[in-house]
């Protein structure tokens, strides 16, 4: 799920006005993108790509690896479905609000299909240096930068806020991957979590949650098992329970979703879990040096 | 959204699932008047939200004037934070089980979920922790749906004996209803085998998704109102997310996950925050309409404007956001930390047209703010 060079992308709803600007953002970053889908504007090219009339069509004439969707809510079920039975490789669902019944058709064809869904409500994924897929300020170096931290969020805002604490403190990203803040999401925190582990170009990890679900503390089992450092930083401490925060996904109801389960699970995992994102490098650079202490002292008994 | 145990029901009637007859009434009379017609009776106050009977909330009344008594008692009570305003006055059902009953949205599972227990009447976490060999779960792949073999398999090994056909009628009805108003949630507990071997949903909670009510709108009007205050209200007609707190610090920001983030910090420097407002997503060029309802609130003392912006252009919300500080000329002091998408032209507006300079960290910027409300 880490987006790559070398991965061809497909614009869904890329001739409306929010398509075409991230389009324009996307390819001037370096993204790749093959075409898009419009089924009234097929045959036309925009942005310098073709136009299909759906993603199958789209595959069949030139193929695509990863779809994402400038999609409107009533309208993302179809969409998402015809990006997943046309054989795509990862589907990045911007929308906010799709109806959660659609959403779990969705779900239920991507897993049939084999394709992972990032999102829905994602601000979407970024490998500084080599592309990025969605609605992130990739552009932006006082935000991201190529370097080796691994950045998981539920949120756009705070992952940008996060990844602009990580460069001012001197670390660039190997992988931003926005999960979104729906409740049923396609890539959970643990998936995230699992591939930037799994990454060579990643030797530590900045895991942004918030309240909600039990997203963190599933997470918290691989932070246990892995010698990557991670440092974290959960949103939400200061919100009443009871209420839905702005992300559907954000409610904590009697202990479920609370803060302190969430903290509480990371921390005996062995993350550093900070107060304030402002602090999350110095954990890191605390941590990593540790890691290196050890590893050296391991380089040394072998 | 969440319907109320009558307005539940009357889904369910609609659907053509049977329920026990009842009547809404608001005051003893109309109680006394719905005793006189149906009989022996249970008065229930109708509230969104559970544990009614722990607060005193139904009543059994065997004649007219008791029912009147009870209504009496349960009308104006407050259960959860939700005055009675309302009782269902409904049959006294001659029970000879008690079952639990659910479908919802598994998010581990990212499909429905049927529930069953032959444990009624108890909490299901409840059930789970002491009674877990009386509880079925199946998760359901929503393209195929949940039909009398999936019910049939999911009761196998349970106790239910004649039960069995209708238990398992009343579960693929539930499943259908569920499915076809779009219900995050429809739970039955208890569900009743009556004497006479008929299956009845005695209660009945129901919540139906947000996202999908544009195509509810046939029972979107059962629903439930929020418990909003006049600026929430405002919000809500403004298409804002804004949540009214007690604190004196008010708080615009963008973004679910920063609007959170901003009142932790003001929390963690000590302070209160005011509200929860984020202008992110679709609703980043709302900064005007934003700033007048954050002022609105009287208890603020100081402001903090926190953008981030990636979708959210933060030149466009601080154009808003200027261009109501200028119309509005509050007296309070703003501080501002501004990010991300359209920074370099954001912080210049900021500057020129109001004089004032933009914190780089968003902590130091919630500091001053903090420090300005005391």
């Amino acid at each position: 799920m880490i987006v790559r060079k070398s991965d061809r992308v497909l614009v869904q709803g890329i001739t409306g006005k929010q398509g075409t600007f991230w389009t324009e953002q996307m390819q001037a970053y370096g993204t790749s993108v093959v075409g898009g889908v419009n089924p009234k504007k097929a045959g036309q090219n925009h942005c310098g790509v073709p136009i299909f009339a759906t993603a199958k069509e789209a595959m069949a004439n030139g193929g695509f690896d990863v779809s994402v969707m400038f999609i409107p809510p009533a309208a993302a079920r179809a969409a998402a479905i015809d990006a997943i039975e046309a054989g795509a490789k990862i589907v990045v669902c911007l929308t906010e609000h799709i109806p959660s019944h659609d959403v779990m058709e969705m779900h239920a064809a991507a897993a049939e299909h084999g394709t992972r869904i990032i999102g829905p409500n994602t601000a979407g994924i970024v490998t500084p240096g080599e592309g990025f897929v969605g609605i992130m300020p990739a552009f932006n170096p006082r935000v991201f930068q190529p370097g080796r931290v691994g950045v998981i969020s539920r949120s756009g805002s705070l992952g940008t806020l996060v990844c602009l604490n990580l460069v001012r403190g001197g670390h660039g990203q190997s992988a931003f991957l926005g999960i979104g803040g729906d409740p049923m999401i396609g890539t959970t925190t643990k998936d995230a979590l699992a591939a930037l582990i799994d990454d060579p170009g990643t030797d530590a990890i900045a895991l942004v949650g918030e309240i909600g679900g039990s997203m963190e503390e599933e997470a918290a089992e691989l932070v246990a098992k892995t010698d990557k450092p991670v440092v974290s930083f959960i949103a939400g401490r200061a919100s009443p329970p009871g209420k839905k925060m702005g992300h559907a996904g954000a409610i904590v109801t009697g202990d479920r979703g609370s803060y302190a389960s969430k903290r509480g699970a990371l921390e005996r995992a062995g993350a550093v879990v900070v107060d304030v994102p402002g602090d999350l490098p110095a954990a890191l650079d605390a941590l990593m040096a540790e890691a290196a202490k050890r590893s050296g002292a391991q380089r040394l008994a072998d | 959204m969440n319907f109320e145990e009558h307005a539940g029901k009357s889904v369910l009637s609609r659907a053509g699932v049977s329920v026990p007859q009842g009547r809404l009434c608001a005051s003893a009379q109309e109680a006394e008047a719905a005793a006189r017609a149906i009989g022996p009776v249970v008065v229930k106050a109708q509230v969104p939200t559970g544990k009614r009977g722990k607060s005193g909330g139904v009543k059994l009344a065997a004649t007219p004037e008791a029912a009147a008594a009870s209504a009496q008692a349960i009308l104006g009570m407050e259960i959860g934070g939700f005055p009675v305003a309302r009782v269902l006055v409904e049959e006294q059902a001659a029970i000879a089980r008690e079952f639990y009953a659910a479908v919802l949205n598994d998010p581990a599972s990212r499909s429905p979920l049927v529930l069953f227990s032959t444990e009624g009447g108890m909490d299901i976490e409840e059930v789970a922790a002491t009674r877990p060999e009386s509880l079925r779960r199946m998760a359901v792949d929503i393209r195929k749906g949940f039909g009398p073999a999936d019910a049939r398999r999911l009761l196998l090994g349970l106790d239910l004996g004649e039960a069995a056909v209708p238990v398992a009628a009343m579960l693929v009805d539930l499943y259908r209803v569920y499915r076809q108003h779009d219900a995050e949630l429809l739970e039955i507990n208890p569900l009743a085998l009556l004497a006479d071997g008929r299956v009845v949903p005695l209660d009945c909670k129901l919540t139906v998704d947000d996202a999908a009510l544009y195509r509810q709108t046939d029972i979107a009007g059962l629903g439930a109102k929020e418990p909003l205050s006049a600026l929430e209200e405002r919000g809500r007609a403004l298409d804002l997310k804004y949540i009214e707190l007690e604190g004196n610090v008010g708080v615009l920001a963008n973004g679910a996950g920063l609007t959170m983030t901003t009142m932790d910090v003001v929390s963690h420097a000590g302070g209160r925050p005011s509200n929860f407002l984020e202008i992110g997503g679709e609703a980043y060029t709302k900064g005007t309409e934003a700033l007048d309802l954050v002022l609105s609130n009287p208890g603020v003392k100081s402001l903090v404007v926190n953008f981030c912006g990636a979708f959210a252009r933060t030149d466009v919300m601080a154009g808003g956001v200027i261009q109501a500080w200028k119309t509005l000329n509050p007296t309070i002091p703003v501080f501002f930390s501004i990010h991300g998408t359209g920074e370099d032209e954001a912080v210049r507006m900021v500057r020129e047209e109001l004089g004032i300079e933009p914190y780089d960290r968003m902590e130091d910027a919630i500091s001053a703010a903090v420090e300005a409300a005391r």
